[in-house]
């Protein structure tokens, strides 16, 4: 049984990253209509931002949280004023083809530097150790990552179907033009969409620094899994993204205890038996 | 009113077919002229609207009504010529700060937003200016809205999301309203309450540029007419003179 809870747990904050990334991913293609496959190398420069801010500034994990999120966030604000802007309107494909582009090269540019080992990034004094559940043992950083990506997610989709803010952007999403015509500055907004979603990103690198090492390629091997995750769920809703995530993890993990072999396939599986019944997805509306 | 809207001189110089010349120009488009990507639609379009007054723009379906409104507000790509909004020339200006001077826009087909609850559609173009209609002067003008304001914006009927449609306008503080259609495909019954709304927002003092195609509802409401063909304005004239114009707008028409 301990391993059953263990595996649990690593599905869960494995959901925990799935989470956060297809939530940004989610919120990025409805503003922007562009599948953001730079979304991994945002991940990972956030856990390097992490690392920098330590290794070079002496600002601790928590300064990282709410520093890294915010420096990447504005380099993805200007890879969208630089760039992504020009797609406007054009395939899908173009945008897919960019940010694929940004990928290679961001992670180009680490790997030349760092190499493709992994940098160690130490779990911050206060959550270190674990508690006894009893059932299981539950080092308290992990419960920490569970935890804190909950609220992150709760709070982003507090924010995007409960404020102001929100109905602008879910306006916007279904008609720009018409939003605009109102008044309200949407190529503002898609900046800070973009950034936003980036931010969220960056926040999942930081959060997964102490736990899976500070890698250049540490986004390409995840984002595959969350590319598989956002055709699940769909990209429709903000709620479908938090939950599928959330659950895919934990479905991810139940597998390496019950069926270790097919660990690292259960998602595609799944993916390829939703796309058979529901090709929009669970939680995504029909284009 | 005085105006010559019988002859043909009136189509280059819109100016002879205005109202009294004491009230304040609202609108004045000259020579404007816009394209959907290759598709050239408007052709130097030349009208004015003053303060107080309904204008409506008559024609056949491709005339150019609904991109001369969208011209307006800025959200047709291409377009020159000038369109000045309370003597500003607005023909390179944003749609978004079009918005912010004051001029509030209803499309055709409404543009109620399906992830929006009536609430949030009605809360959601931000006021431009002091002024706007109050919740409640907008749940007298609309009481079917009160009571749907939970509702998903696109559950409500046709009749309702028009009123709606308008009705989030309103409440923005823009003394200036354009309408593109708003009866369309709307029951009887509804099209008179809107006519009544009409009424009511000219007599509070709002500016309305109209876009029909149902001229028996226009007639009843406008103070003055454009008709519209291939792109340019080719007529105008005012609602007392209707009755003399009939058998040309019949043929312009073609009703």
């Amino acid at each position: 049984m301990q391993a059953l809870y263990a595996q649990l747990l690593v599905g869960l904050i494995n959901g925990s990253f799935y989470a956060l990334l297809s939530l940004g991913l989610a919120v990025i293609f409805g503003m922007l209509n562009i599948i953001n496959f730079a979304h991994g190398a945002l991940y990972m420069m956030g856990a390097f931002v992490a690392y920098f801010l330590l290794q070079y500034s002496g600002l601790n994990y928590w300064w990282a949280l709410i520093l890294a999120p915010v420096i990447v966030g504005l380099f993805g604000i200007l890879l969208e004023r630089t760039m992504l802007k020009w797609l406007t309107g054009l395939d899908h494909l173009y945008g897919l083809l960019l940010t694929f582009g940004i990928a290679l090269i961001v992670q180009g540019v680490f790997q030349n530097y760092f190499g493709s080992s992994g940098l160690p990034y130490a779990i911050p004094d206060l959550l270190k150790g674990g508690v006894n559940l009893g059932f299981m043992y539950l080092p308290i950083y992990r419960g920490w990552v569970v935890v804190f990506s909950l609220v992150v997610c709760l709070a982003t989709w507090y924010l995007i179907e409960k404020t102001q803010l929100g109905a602008y952007l879910r306006a916007a999403t279904e008609n720009p033009t018409l939003v605009r015509a109102f008044g309200i500055n949407v190529p503002l907004m898609i900046t800070l969409t973009y950034g936003l979603g980036v931010g969220l990103a960056a926040l999942a690198g930081v959060l997964s620094a102490p736990i899976n090492q500070v890698r250049p390629l540490m986004g390409a091997d995840l984002i595959i899994v969350v590319f598989a995750v956002v055709v699940i769920g769909g990209m429709g809703s903000i709620m479908g993204s938090i939950i599928t995530g959330f659950a895919l993890g934990v479905i991810e993990g139940l597998t390496k205890y019950f069926y270790p072999e097919a660990s690292n396939t259960v998602v595609f599986v799944l993916m390829v038996l939703v796309l058979l019944v529901k090709p929009q997805g669970l939680t995504g509306r029909a284009a | 009113m005085n105006s010559h809207a019988g002859h043909p001189a009136a189509v280059s110089h819109p100016a002879s077919v205005a109202p009294a010349a004491s009230r304040k120009t609202v609108l004045k488009v000259e020579n404007l002229e816009a394209w959907y990507g290759e598709s050239h639609i408007l052709h130097g379009v030349n009208f004015s609207v003053s303060e107080g007054e309904v204008v409506t723009l008559l024609g056949r379906n491709g005339a150019g009504k609904t991109t001369t409104l969208k011209s307006v507000m800025g959200i047709i790509g291409k377009r020159t010529g000038s369109v000045e909004f309370e003597g500003q020339n607005i023909i390179r200006t944003a749609s978004d700060k079009i918005a912010r001077l004051g001029v509030a826009f209803c499309p055709e087909e409404r543009g109620i937003f399906a992830s929006l609850d009536v609430r949030e559609n009605l809360m959601l173009p931000p006021q431009v200016r002091e002024g706007g209609l109050t919740l409640d002067q907008i749940f007298e003008l609309f009481p079917n809205l009160k009571e749907r304001l939970n509702s998903q914006g696109t559950k409500l009927s046709g009749g309702e999301q028009q009123m709606l449609a308008i009705a989030r306008i309103l409440r923005t503080g823009a003394r200036f309203l354009m309408l593109d259609e708003p009866t369309e495909g709307l029951a009887p019954v509804i099209i008179q309450q809107i006519g009544q709304m009409i009424a009511r927002l000219k007599q509070q003092g709002f500016t309305i540029l109209l876009v029909e195609q149902n001229f028996r509802f226009a007639s009843t409401v406008a103070d003055r007419f454009y008709v519209m063909e291939h792109g340019r304005i080719v007529e105008g004239f005012a609602n007392s003179e209707l009755e003399a114009n009939m058998d040309k707008l019949h043929t312009y028409l073609g009703v």
